[in-house]
C-alpha cells in the first residue's frame, strides 16, 4: 500500500483505493466496486452502532465511489449524522458529503439545516466555515430560507474572525445569485460597502464579488461604492511588489483583488466626481508604464498576474468607451502583444481587439494591425487563435478595406479547420454584402465560397444571394454570366448547380445572344449536372427546365423529351414524378401567352433581416452581430425600390355568364401544375428562420391559381411594364365613399371573397388571402353593359397616416372594359403597423360619354392580418391577467342582429382570423379566441371572449390587446358582425 | 464566477469535480475529451463559456468561467492552487490526488467557494488546513490496524 495517504490515514480507504487502482478490466472494477457498496450497505443497516470513525470512512468511500462515475443512492443519513459529530475531520466529511450528493428529502434536509444552524451558531469559526460553506456548495432555495437572513449579520458583526467573513461574503453572494428575493437588504449593506476598506486583504478580496454581484442589480444604492474601490486599487496600483507581503503573486500586488475591482467599477460609467475620476485615470495609465516596464521576474506567472490586470484595465477603458487617449494606448499595447511569443497573450489581444474594434475612438488605431492580423490568421498554429484572428477581421472590416479582408477569408478558407468553415463562410458572405459597392463583386464572392466551401455554405447564404440578384437588375445579366461560367468547371457543388440553375432559369435570356452560351449550350449544361444531383436539386432543375421553355421557345421540344422520359415520369420519388408531369402537361396544354405569365421572371422579395445574419446570430448569440445591421440596411432597402414588378394582372373574358366575376373556388385541377413542394423550395427563401412560414409572396403556385383561370386572349408581357403610379392622387382628387361604403365593408370583415358593390353599370368583385402581414387581393370589375367603358381607372388611396401603416401595389388595368367583359386587377398589401381605417378604392371611368365616379372602402381590416393562435386554458388565463390595464381591454354590449346560432357565430370568429379554444371558458356557451396581428413593425397578441345570452338576444363581447386602439377597433368591428 | 473545475488525467480519468452551477451530467463528458498540446493556447471558448486548461504532468488542470471573466487570473488560480497541494503534499504527484481526494478537494474549498476566488494568500489558506490537520490529530484515537484491514 502506497503511503501517500496524509493527515487522518483512513487506512481502509487507501486499501480500497489500491484495490480499485489494481483492478485489471472495467469489469473487474465494478465487480470490486459492487461488493463494497454490499458492504457498506451492510455495515449501515447492521445491528452493531458503527462510530463516527468508520462512519466517516464508509462515507469517504462513497465518496470516492461516486467519484469514479457510479450513482450513490444512499449514505444520507449516515453523513447527516456526522456533521452534528464534534470531531472536526468527520464533520467535515459529513459536509462533503452532504454537498456533493444533496438529497431533497425533506427530513433530511430538516436534519442538515439544524446541524448547519448549530455550527453557525457555535461560535467556532472553523465550524461556522464548514457549514458556510455547505450552504454557498448546495445553494438551494430551501437554504435559502432558512438562512439567507442569518448570513448578512454574521458578515458585518463585528466579533466574526476574518475567515468567517470571507466565507458569509461568498455564501451570500451565491444565495442573492440564486434567490435574490430572500436576502433582505437592510442596514447590513452600507457596511458591506466598507469592507472595500477592511484591513485583511483576504476579506476585501471576498467581499468585492459580492459588492459586485449587488452593485449590478442595485447599481444606484451602491454608488458609494465607486470612490472606496478607486482608492483601494491606486493604493494596490502604487504599492510596491513587497508591500502586500503574503498578498504578492511572483513581484505582482494583489492581482486578484486588482482584477476584481477593476470588475467592480466597470458596473457603472466613469465616476462623476472630478476627483475620484482623476485618481482612476493615474490608476488607469499607471497600469499601462507598468506594462512596459522590464519585469521584475522571468517566470511567467508574474508576467500573467500583471497582464491579467492589464487585460482587466483595457476592458475598464473599452467600457467607459470616453477616454480616446487611453482607447489608443490599449489599442497599441495590443498591437505588441498581437506579436508576443506566448500564445495566450496574442489570443486574447485579438479578442480584446475585437471590442476595441466598435469604438469610435478606436477602430482606426485597430485598422492599423490588419496586416499582423491577416499574418496570425495564415501562421497561427493553434485554431483557436485563428478563429479569434477572423473575428477581429470581421470585426475591423468596413469599406475601406473589405475588398482586402474579404479576399484573405476567402484564402483562409481554402485550408480552414472544418470546425469553424461554416462561421467563416457566413462571415464573409455577410461582409461581401455589406460592403458590396458593385454588385458583381458580391456575386463573384458568394460564388467563389461555393467553390471553395460548397458543403459549407448553408441554405441560408445562397438563398440570399438569389435574392440579391432578383431585387437587383444591374446585376442579374453579370450573374447569368458568371455562374454559367462556374458551371463549366467538371466537377462543381451541388449548391453551385443550384444557384446555377435557379440565376439560368430566371435570367438565362440576357447571355443567351452570345452563341457561346445560347439556349440549348445552357441547357446541356446544366442537364450535364442532373444526374449527378441529390433529388432537391433536381426538383430545382426541373422547374428551371420549364422556365427555359417560356425563355427560350426552340428548347421546347428537347425540354420536352427529357420530361417525358421514363426517368422522370415515372421516377420513384413523387416531387420529382409530378413535377415531370405537371411541367410537361403545362408545357404541352397552355398557351405561349399562359406560359409567359405562368413562368413569369420572380418579383423582387420582400426585404427582411438578411437570414444570413440571423444565423451567425444564432450561431454566436445576440449582439455578435448586431454592429453590422445598420450599414446593411440602406444597401438592402434600395432593393426593393429598384426592383422590378412583374406580376401581371389583367385579363379580360369575354364572357356573357351572369357570374361575372368568376369567383368559382378553384380552377379544374389539370390545370394546376403546382406541385405543393415548389411552394416549399422557393418560399423558403423569404424566411429568416429554419422552420419556413407559409408567405403569401407571390410565389409561381399563387400565381397559376389566379392566372390560369381564364383563358387569355391578349399577351400579358404587353400588360407587364408600368406599376402605377408613384404618387397616388390625394384623397382631395376623389369623392368621398359613397354612403352604403361601411356597411359594404362590414360584410367583408369575416369573409374574404364576395361581390363588393354592384349596381346597373358595374359589379366589383372581390378575392384575397392573407398570410402573415402579407395580403393579395384580386378585384373583379365587371361591365355588366353592352357597350364598352372607356378610361377605366381604378385607384386605391391611403388617406392621411394610413400611408405608413399599410403599403398597397397595385396595377393599372387597360384602360377600357367591353360590355360584358371582365377585368382583374391584384393587389399586393403589406401590413407595417397597426390601421384603423380601410384604403379607399376610387374606380372612374366613361359610360357612353359620362363620366362615373365610384369611392369605396377596400375590404382591408386589421383583423385580415390575424393569425390564429392555440393555447391551453391555464395559457389563456394567464395571457388574460398579463393584459390587465384598463386602456388594453374593450368591451361591447350589444344587441343581437342576427339569429343566435352558435355554428354561424363560430364561422365569423374563425373567419375574424382568431383562433377558437374549446374548454376555456368554464361556460360551453362562450366563445374564446385568441390570435396574433402580424404587421410588419410589431405582432399584436389578442385575446377575446364573447358571450352570448340567448335569453335577453345580447352579447357582451370582450377584447385585450397589448396595444389600446387595438382593443377597441377589433371590439368595434367584431360586434358588428352579430 | 467559475461555473466548474475539473481535474482529469492524460487518460480523461476524473480526479475530481467541482461544480458550482448545476450542470447536466452529459456535457462534462464533452470536457473530458479535451485535446490540448502544451505549446496551444489554454484558452478555448466552449458553448458560452471560456475554458482554462493547464497541464501540469500527468494532469489537465480545466476550468470554465463566464464571458466576462479574466482568462489570465484563472490561469493564475490554477497555479496558485497546485502550489498549495504542492506545499502541503510536498511535491505533489497525481496518487496523492487520487488518495487524498477529500483534502485535495478541502483545500480547492480554501481558495474558492462558490466560484468565487474566497483567498488567495497561500499563507491563510495552508493555515486553515493545518489547522485543521491538527484538530483532529488531537482528537484521534489510535484504531486496530487488522479491523481495518478485516473490513477492507
Amino acid at each position: 500500500m502506497p503511503a501517500v495517504s496524509k493527515g487522518d490515514g483512513m487506512r481502509g480507504l487507501a486499501v480500497f483505493i489500491s484495490d480499485i487502482r489494481n483492478c485489471k478490466s472495467k469489469e473487474a472494477e465494478i465487480k470490486r466496486i459492487n461488493k463494497e457498496l454490499a458492504n457498506i450497505r451492510s455495515k449501515f443497516k447492521g445491528d452493531k452502532a458503527l462510530d463516527g470513525y468508520s462512519k466517516k470512512k464508509y462515507v469517504c468511500k462513497l465518496l470516492f465511489i461516486f467519484l469514479l462515475g457510479h450513482d450513490i443512492d444512499f449514505g444520507h443519513m449516515e453523513a447527516v449524522n456526522l456533521l452534528s459529530s464534534n470531531k472536526y475531520t468527520e464533520k467535515q466529511i459529513g459536509y462533503l458529503f452532504i454537498s456533493v450528493l444533496v438529497n431533497s428529502n425533506s427530513e433530511l434536509i430538516r436534519l442538515i439545516n439544524n446541524a448547519i444552524k448549530n455550527d453557525l451558531a457555535s461560535r467556532n469559526p472553523t465550524f461556522m466555515c464548514l457549514a458556510l460553506h455547505c450552504i454557498a456548495n448546495v445553494g438551494s432555495r430551501e437554504m435559502g430560507e432558512a438562512f439567507a437572513a442569518d448570513i448578512p449579520r454574521i458578515l458585518v458583526a463585528g466579533d466574526s474572525m476574518d475567515s468567517v467573513k470571507q466565507s458569509a461574503a461568498l455564501c451570500l453572494l451565491r444565495l442573492y445569485k440564486a434567490s435574490p428575493d430572500l436576502v433582505p437588504m437592510g442596514e447590513w449593506t452600507a457596511r458591506v460597502v466598507h469592507l472595500l476598506n477592511d484591513q485583511h486583504m483576504g476579506v476585501v478580496t471576498a467581499a468585492v464579488s459580492l459588492i459586485t454581484c449587488l452593485c449590478k442589480k442595485n447599481p444606484d444604492d451602491f454608488k458609494t461604492c465607486i470612490s472606496l474601490a478607486v482608492s483601494r486599487l491606486s493604493r494596490i496600483v502604487s504599492s510596491a511588489s513587497t508591500d502586500l507581503q503574503d498578498y504578492t503573486y511572483y513581484f505582482v500586488p494583489a492581482p486578484w483583488l486588482s482584477v476584481k475591482l477593476l470588475r467592480l467599477l466597470q458596473c457603472y460609467p466613469p465616476p462623476e466626481d472630478a476627483a475620484v475620476k482623476g485618481r482612476l485615470v493615474e490608476c488607469l495609465e499607471t497600469v499601462l508604464n507598468k506594462a512596459q516596464e522590464p519585469p521584475k521576474s522571468k517566470k511567467v506567472q508574474h508576467s500573467n498576474a500583471k497582464n491579467a490586470i492589464l487585460f482587466e484595465t483595457i476592458s475598464l477603458i473599452i467600457h467607459y468607451d470616453s477616454e480616446p487617449n487611453l482607447l489608443v494606448r490599449a489599442c497599441n499595447q495590443l498591437g505588441q502583444f498581437l506579436q508576443h511569443r506566448e500564445t495566450n497573450l496574442r489570443y486574447l489581444a485579438l479578442e480584446s481587439m475585437c471590442t476595441l474594434a466598435s469604438s469610435e475612438f478606436s477602430h482606426e488605431a485597430v485598422k492599423t494591425h490588419i496586416d499582423t492580423v491577416i499574418n496570425a490568421l495564415k501562421t497561427e498554429r493553434d485554431v483557436s487563435v485563428r478563429q479569434r484572428a477572423a473575428d477581429l477581421l470581421y470585426a475591423m472590416c468596413d469599406r475601406s478595406n473589405a475588398k482586402q479582408i474579404v479576399s484573405e477569408m476567402l484564402r483562409y478558407l481554402e485550408t480552414a479547420d472544418y470546425a469553424i468553415r461554416e462561421e467563416i463562410v457566413l462571415k464573409v458572405a455577410i461582409l461581401a454584402e455589406k460592403y458590396a459597392v458593385d454588385y458583381s463583386w458580391y456575386v463573384d464572392t458568394i460564388l467563389n465560397l461555393i467553390r471553395i466551401a460548397g458543403d459549407y455554405v448553408s441554405e441560408e447564404v445562397w438563398y440570399r444571394v438569389l435574392q440579391i440578384v432578383t431585387n437587383r437588375d444591374d446585376v442579374q445579366g453579370y450573374a447569368a454570366k458568371t455562374v454559367f461560367e462556374a458551371l463549366q468547371a467538371p466537377a462543381c457543388h451541388e449548391n453551385m448547380v443550384k444557384v446555377g440553375g435557379y440565376i439560368l432559369g430566371e435570367f438565362g435570356n440576357l447571355i443567351a445572344g452570345d452563341p457561346r452560351s445560347s439556349p440549348p449550350v445552357q441547357f446541356s449544361l446544366l442537364h450535364s449536372k442532373f444526374h449527378l444531383c441529390s433529388v432537391a436539386t433536381r426538383a430545382l432543375l426541373l422547374s428551371t427546365y420549364i422556365k427555359f421553355i417560356n425563355l427560350f421557345p426552340e428548347t421546347k421540344a428537347t425540354i420536352q423529351g427529357v420530361l417525358r422520359a421514363g426517368s422522370q415520369l415515372r421516377n420513384a420519388d413523387v416531387e420529382l414524378q409530378q413535377r415531370a408531369v405537371e411541367y410537361l402537361t403545362l408545357s404541352s396544354v397552355a398557351s405561349t401567352d399562359v406560359l409567359a405569365t405562368v413562368l413569369e421572371e420572380m418579383p423582387p422579395f420582400p426585404e427582411r433581416e438578411s437570414s444570413i445574419l440571423a444565423k451567425l446570430k444564432r450561431k454566436k448569440g445576440p449582439g455578435a452581430a448586431s454592429a453590422l445591421d445598420d450599414g446593411r440596411r440602406d444597401v438592402s432597402s434600395n432593393d426593393i425600390n429598384g426592383g422590378v414588378e412583374p406580376t401581371p394582372s389583367t385579363v379580360s373574358t369575354p364572357s356573357p355568364s351572369a357570374d361575372l366575376l368568376g369567383l368559382r373556388a378553384a380552377p379544374p385541377p389539370a390545370a394546376s401544375p403546382a406541385p405543393a413542394s415548389t411552394r416549399n423550395l422557393l418560399v423558403d427563401v423569404f424566411s429568416d428562420g429554419p422552420a419556413a412560414q407559409p408567405s403569401l409572396g407571390p410565389t409561381p403556385e399563387e400565381a397559376f391559381l389566379s392566372e390560369l383561370e381564364p383563358p387569355a386572349p391578349e399577351s400579358p408581357m404587353a400588360l407587364l411594364a408600368d406599376p402605377a403610379p408613384a404618387a397616388d392622387p390625394g384623397p382631395e382628387d376623389i369623392g368621398p365613399p359613397i354612403p352604403e361604403a361601411d356597411e359594404l365593408l362590414n360584410k367583408f370583415v369575416c369573409k374574404n371573397s364576395g361581390v363588393l358593390f354592384e349596381n346597373q353599370l358595374l359589379q366589383i368583385g372581390v378575392k384575397s388571402e392573407f398570410r402573415q402581414n402579407l395580403g393579395r387581393m384580386y378585384l373583379f370589375y365587371g361591365n355588366k353593359t353592352s357597350v364598352q367603358f372607356q378610361n377605366f381607372s381604378p385607384m386605391v388611396v391611403h388617406p392621411g397616416e394610413l400611408q405608413t401603416q399599410l403599403a398597397v401595389q397595385t396595377k393599372r388595368v387597360a384602360g377600357q372594359v367591353d360590355g360584358g367583359a371582365q377585368v382583374q386587377q391584384v393587389l399586393n398589401i403589406e401590413c407595417l403597423r397597426d390601421f384603423l381605417t380601410p384604403p379607399l378604392l376610387s374606380v372612374r371611368f366613361r359610360y357612353g360619354g359620362a363620366p362615373q365616379s365610384l369611392t369605396l372602402k377596400l375590404p382591408v381590416t386589421i383583423n385580415k392580418f390575424f393569425q390564429p393562435t392555440e393555447m391551453a386554458a391555464q395559457d389563456f388565463f394567464q395571457r388574460w391577467k398579463q393584459l390587465s390595464l384598463p386602456l388594453q381591454e374593450a368591451q361591447k354590449i350589444f344587441k343581437a342582429n342576427h339569429p343566435m346560432d352558435a355554428e354561424v357565430t363560430k364561422a365569423k370568429l374563425l373567419g375574424f382570423g382568431s383562433a377558437l379554444l374549446d374548454n376555456v371558458d368554464p361556460n360551453p356557451e362562450n366563445f374564446v379566441g385568441a390570435g396574433i396581428i402580424q404587421t410588419k413593425a410589431l405582432q399584436v397578441g389578442c385575446l377575446l371572449r364573447l358571450e352570448p345570452n340567448a335569453q335577453a338576444q345580447m352579447y357582451r363581447l370582450t377584447l385585450r390587446t397589448s396595444k389600446e386602439p387595438v382593443s377597441r377597433h377589433l371590439c368595434e368591428l367584431l360586434a358588428q358582425q352579430f | 464566477m467559475m461555473r466548474f473545475m475539473l481535474l482529469f488525467s492524460r487518460q480523461g480519468k476524473l480526479r475530481l469535480q467541482k461544480w458550482y452551477l448545476a450542470t447536466s451530467d452529459k456535457e462534462w463528458k464533452t470536457m473530458v475529451v479535451l485535446a490540448h498540446k502544451p505549446k496551444m493556447c489554454s484558452f478555448l471558448e466552449w458553448r458560452d463559456l471560456k475554458v482554462v486548461c493547464k497541464r501540469y504532468a500527468s494532469l489537465y488542470f480545466c476550468c470554465a468561467i463566464e464571458g466576462q471573466d479574466n482568462e489570465l487570473i484563472t490561469l493564475e488560480l490554477i497555479h496558485r492552487y497546485v502550489e498549495l497541494l504542492d506545499k502541503y503534499f510536498g511535491s505533489t504527484c497525481e496518487l496523492d490526488i487520487i488518495f487524498n481526494f477529500e483534502k485535495v478537494s478541502f483545500i480547492l474549498d480554501e481558495v474558492l467557494m462558490g466560484g468565487d476566488v474566497q483567498d488567495t494568500s497561500g499563507k491563510s489558506v495552508l493555515k486553515a488546513i493545518k489547522q485543521a490537520d491538527l484538530l483532529q490529530e488531537e482528537v484521534e484515537s489510535p484504531h486496530s490496524v487488522l479491523g481495518e484491514m478485516g473490513l477492507a
